[in-house]
């Protein structure tokens, strides 16, 4: 309990622990610790950055995802358009086709009638000329009468 | 071991061996030795009894103290040492965590009180918390368990906890003034003298009675510093050599000792911390108010 030397002793021998400490041991502690902090400051901001860049990309993607959609739907509507468009174009097409068709026919219809009728007003005056010359009994000058049997064919 | 078996005549006696340093000083010439001799001629050398102690005066020192403190010291530097060689930026593992921790914990306290931009603050306050603490904590090594096994082996005396020599403390103490005052000067110059001269009363006829005010003031920081870390562990350490002498008094007061014991050493886990702490907080305010001019 006595004041003495070991007053001085402890003053430099403090004083000595004290550089130790602020030249060895605190600067490689501080600085191991400050690295640290800016690596996690770092790592928090990337994440933050990712995470943010994940929202962007999610909206990009729900953005082309809806535009596709849209396209599709035009494209799909064109389509149809373009379906109807060509059962319209082929009903019409049909149509004009058969009415073609029926004209033609009908057309060779006319024809084949006109002809048998003719046939059928030659074949007429032959028979007339046969029952007149058979009735007359005699032969009929054909050349005579044909005039008048020309005119009577045309009368049927 | 505190009756007389244990080789003490009685208590009065047990309790001065406890508080005698093993010093080792100069005896002049003259001087009553311990076996009631006289010495013809100055002699260096361990005291023996607390007589010599008396006769050695202000150049003998406390072998006890400055190993301890010096061996505390050591374990402090070695153990934060070690973690600093290895420090890496990586995820901190076992004692690296433990260590960074503490220097976290006095960094954050330097930060809050000290705004100046000083590189040293920071590890003084480290040395200085570490340091207190671990000179506090010898306190909870039972008072009779080195010291004794140290008396078999020939040493009469030993204090293990050095801030309970007042030489220790005040000298810590002591070194933290000459940093304030050494900060003092080399922040504010001359301005520090002007401090002293113009504060609290701003004019000249007030000049010697604020110089007398403000070097008490200023003395007196060390002092309290210094002298409120040796009276809490001394207080401490005499309840525990008071505890002590009750292992000797048969075995119901030997029971009840130890029961006191384990409460009062649980109390003074808490004293233990604050008092570094507080011993930590004083010192960077100190050299804060070095730094600041008013």
């Amino acid at each position: 309990m006595n004041f003495n030397a070991t007053f001085i002793g402890q003053i430099v021998v403090f004083a000595v622990f004290v550089w130790i400490c602020a030249k060895f041991v605190w600067p490689p502690i501080m600085e191991a610790m400050q690295a640290r902090q800016k690596k996690i400051a770092e790592g928090l901001d990337s994440a933050d950055r990712a995470a943010k860049d994940l929202e962007l990309a999610k909206h990009e993607a729900e953005k082309q995802l809806s535009e596709a959609k849209k396209e599709a739907a035009a494209i799909l509507e064109q389509a149809n358009k373009r379906a109807t468009q060509l059962v319209d174009e082929a009903k019409v097409t049909a149509r004009e086709e058969g009415d073609r068709i029926v004209a033609s026919a009908q057309a060779e219809v006319d024809k084949e009638v006109t002809a048998a009728r003719e046939q059928l007003r030659e074949r007429i005056s032959e028979l007339t000329l046969a029952g007149a010359e058979r009735i007359l009994g005699s032969e009929v000058d054909a050349k005579k009468h044909s005039e008048l049997l020309d005119k009577l064919a045309a009368e049927l | 071991m505190a009756s007389s078996e244990g080789g003490y005549a009685n208590a009065g006696e047990y309790i001065q061996h406890h508080l005698t340093n093993l010093t080792y000083g100069k005896l002049e010439a003259g001087s009553h030795l311990c076996d009631g001799s006289t010495t013809s001629e100055a002699v260096w050398k361990v005291a023996q009894c607390h007589e010599e102690v008396e006769h050695m005066g202000f150049w003998a020192i406390h072998l006890d103290s400055m190993i301890w403190s010096i061996g505390l010291g050591a374990v402090f530097l070695l153990l934060f040492g070690m973690v600093a060689r290895k420090a890496h930026a990586g995820v901190p593992t076992g004692i690296q965590n433990f260590v960074e921790t503490i220097v976290e914990f006095v960094d954050t306290q330097v930060r809050d009180i000290f705004h100046g931009r000083n590189p040293w603050i920071a590890p003084i306050a480290l040395t200085v918390f570490v340091w207190v603490f671990l000179s506090n904590l010898m306190d909870i090594i039972p008072v009779d368990l080195i010291p004794y096994s140290l008396e078999l082996l020939g040493v009469k005396y030993h204090k293990i906890v050095p801030s309970t020599d007042p030489n220790i403390t005040l000298g810590t103490a002591t070194f933290v003034f000459f940093l304030m005052i050494y900060y003092s000067f080399k922040v504010k110059g001359m301005g520090f003298i002007k401090e002293l001269s113009f504060t609290p009363f701003n004019h000249w006829a007030f000049v010697p009675f604020n110089l007398f005010l403000e070097l008490v003031g200023l003395l007196a920081k060390p002092f309290s510093l210094g002298l409120r870390l040796f009276g809490n562990l001394y207080a401490a350490e005499m309840i525990f050599i008071l505890i002590a002498l009750m292992f000797g008094g048969g075995i119901f007061i030997a029971v009840f000792g130890g029961a006191l014991q384990l409460a009062w050493a649980i109390f003074h886990i808490m004293v233990i911390p604050l008092q570094a702490f507080i011993f930590m907080v004083l010192t960077i305010v100190y050299l804060s108010q070095a730094h600041e001019d008013h």
